[in-house]
């Protein structure tokens, strides 16, 4: 798989707004069969390389290649073999669920009667199928995230590019989506997904890149990124209010990095529990002991940091 | 499970005229509307020609050089309908489409180009318009205010005129900040269009600024083009110099339209 010819390559991909760079030159490569991840903080250019890998949004500079075609001559050509899930639903609410999916399948040459079928199937897809003939304006959210995933596929795409996919979404149909996308995935749809939860980052998600101000922060697969910017696990000590700064500097020296947030102190360690029996003998008595393993999350908060964007 | 019976079938391909798959998007929304459009659309040159026609047209003594002043009044209102229904669906429509709807940012996902996406939408409005004329052409000429059989010219004039009007307006949607400026449209064109480009009165009697501003506008040219083919008559201008001048609006219009959907959809 690693030898395939990569679906999507780009190369000091760049974009501007103007005087503003929102992409600063990435490298990415994703393989047939992939699911790949952007993740990042709030307006760390995650949707701007989507638009432009989805030959939307022409590249203010450097190289992109989809499907080995150039977006900006052949982007018709592309995009009639892509499947986009764009950040907002853009359905039109006028129209029922089922016309959302038979009139879009048209811009993709596909004949009207084909077009309801393969609406009968996606609705049963999505779980649709019950609302095929109501509009779409009273639907929830997550029906409409939903209908936006279906429509994505109406053209049986090779990549199907998610922006967010589940932001908004209520946990039952957080998971109904990603169960979809796991099936999608083992068929052997190339996935392209950005997200901001980390465990859906690392449900689906091959290999992603931390993208932080428009640069990539990082790279890998979930694991190995775990393994390269954290520790196996972490102990949360959470102490009496205002001990918390006193506590802090005997910790000093312990595992490998010592965290002080406002409601607790994190140690980034090999072995929690040794770490706990240290933090003991050293005659510290916390409020509360929490050992758990380290996760995507905490690779991100360290790469990304904790300051809020806007 | 997707990858069975259909999936397998579904080859996209780029659709062979990609403006009629845009096209088909609107007629499947206009089904659901179209009925209670048909009403008002058949009410409204009833209650012109009542109003107008006999209402006013009582007063109008002489009538208009020698016509009645119904019949002479009838494919003004014509042309103007269509530039009414033209403009109107050419704006908040649109403006719809970039902010609220975003309807244009989901067909520029797909294997259309900025002008397949104009295109198709241009021709959703010119099947409104046209049908709304057709429509009036029709209870008015049941009035007996149709005169003369070329009346049928009136159909491919006002699809000529429509495009004329909506071409621009699709470019000044596009353009607009916010809605407030479509309101500006109909305050400062469409209205004093309406009520100057010779629909009422006979043009020459406006003072002669005015008069050239009138005939600048696309609204005239349709007007005596249409007033031409109901009454049987030669219009007041060369019939190619109409037609080359409302071709001229539309052209620019389309122009115009084109780069203003580009600068918001291709960023
Ligand atoms: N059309 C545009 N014009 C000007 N600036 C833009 C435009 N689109 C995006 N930006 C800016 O580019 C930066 C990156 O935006 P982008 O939407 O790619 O971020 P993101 O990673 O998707 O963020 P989020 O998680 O909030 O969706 C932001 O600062 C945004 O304000
Ligand atoms: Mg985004």
């Amino acid at each position: 798989m690693t030898t395939a010819q990569p679906l999507i390559q780009a190369r000091g991909l760049v974009k501007r707004f103007g005087d503003f760079t929102a992409v600063d030159g990435i490298d990415v490569e994703v393989r047939p069969g992939e699911a790949f991840g952007f993740l990042g903080p709030n307006g760390a250019g995650k949707s701007s390389t989507m638009r432009m890998v989805g030959c939307i949004s022409p590249p203010s500079g450097g190289e992109l290649r989809i499907l080995g075609m150039d977006p900006v001559r052949d982007g018709p050509a592309i995009r009639a073999r892509l499947g986009v899930c764009p950040q907002l639903d853009n359905l039109d609410p006028e129209l029922t669920v089922r016309e959302n999916l038979t009139t879009y399948a048209r811009y993709f040459g596909i004949p009207r009667r084909v077009a309801r079928e393969r609406a009968a199937e996606l609705l049963d897809f999505v779980q649709l199928t019950e609302r095929a003939d109501s509009k779409v304006e009273p639907l929830s959210g997550g029906m409409k995230r939903r209908l936006t995933i279906a429509r994505a596929l109406v053209n049986n795409p090779e990549i199907v590019l998610l922006d967010e996919p589940t932001t908004g979404l209520d946990p039952q149909a957080r998971h109904l989506v990603w169960e979809r996308l796991f099936r999608l995935k083992q068929q052997g749809v190339t996935l392209v997904l950005t997200t901001h939860y980390m465990d859906e980052a690392e449900q689906l998600c091959d290999r992603l890149v931390v993208m932080d101000g428009g640069r990539i922060v990082a790279e890998g697969s979930p694991r190995a990124l775990i393994e390269q910017h954290s520790t196996r696990e972490v102990v949360e000590l959470r102490f009496a209010a205002d001990s918390q700064e006193a506590f802090a500097g005997k910790l000093d020296g312990l595992g490998e990095r010592v965290e002080v947030l406002p409601d607790r102190i994190l140690l980034y360690v090999a072995d929690g529990d040794a770490a706990v029996a240290e933090v003991t003998a050293l005659g510290l008595v916390p409020a509360s002991v929490l050992v758990r393993r380290s996760s995507l999350e905490d690779v991100f908060l360290h790469l990304t940091g904790r300051t809020l964007v806007d | 499970m997707v990858d069975v019976s259909v999936a397998g079938r579904v080859r996209p391909a780029l659709p062979r005229v990609p403006a009629l798959a845009v096209l088909a998007h609107y007629l499947v929304g206009y089904r659901r509307t179209w009925r209670a459009g048909v009403f008002s659309s058949f009410l409204l040159p009833v209650l012109t020609v009542v109003g107008f026609g006999f209402g006013v047209g009582a007063y109008v003594d002489q009538g208009v050089g020698g016509l009645r002043y119904l019949d002479w009044l009838v494919p003004g209102l014509i042309a103007s309908t269509a530039m009414q229904v033209a403009i109107g669906e050419s704006t908040w429509p649109v403006l719809s489409n970039f902010r609220w709807i975003k309807t244009y940012f989901a067909q520029s996902a797909a294997p259309l180009r900025v002008g397949d996406i104009l295109a198709g939408h241009l021709a959703f409005v010119l099947f409104r318009a046209f049908t709304s004329t057709a429509a009036f052409l029709l209870v008015t000429a049941l009035f007996g205010a149709v005169r003369s059989p070329w009346a049928v010219a009136v159909l491919p004039v006002v699809l000529l005129l429509s495009l004329a009007v909506a071409a621009p307006t699709f470019a000044f949607s596009a353009w607009a900040p916010s809605d407030s400026y479509l309101a500006l449209l109909f305050r400062f064109a469409v209205i004093p269009m309406t009520l100057f480009a010779g629909v009422f009165f006979p043009v020459e009697s406006l003072p002669s600024g005015l008069r050239q501003l009138a005939y600048a506008t696309p609204l005239w040219h349709g007007v005596d083009l249409c007033r031409a083919a109901t009454l049987g008559v030669a219009p007041q201008w060369s019939v190619p110099g109409h037609l080359l001048y409302l071709a001229a609006w539309a052209i620019a219009g389309w122009l115009l339209a084109r780069r203003a959907f580009r600068r918001e959809l291709v960023v």
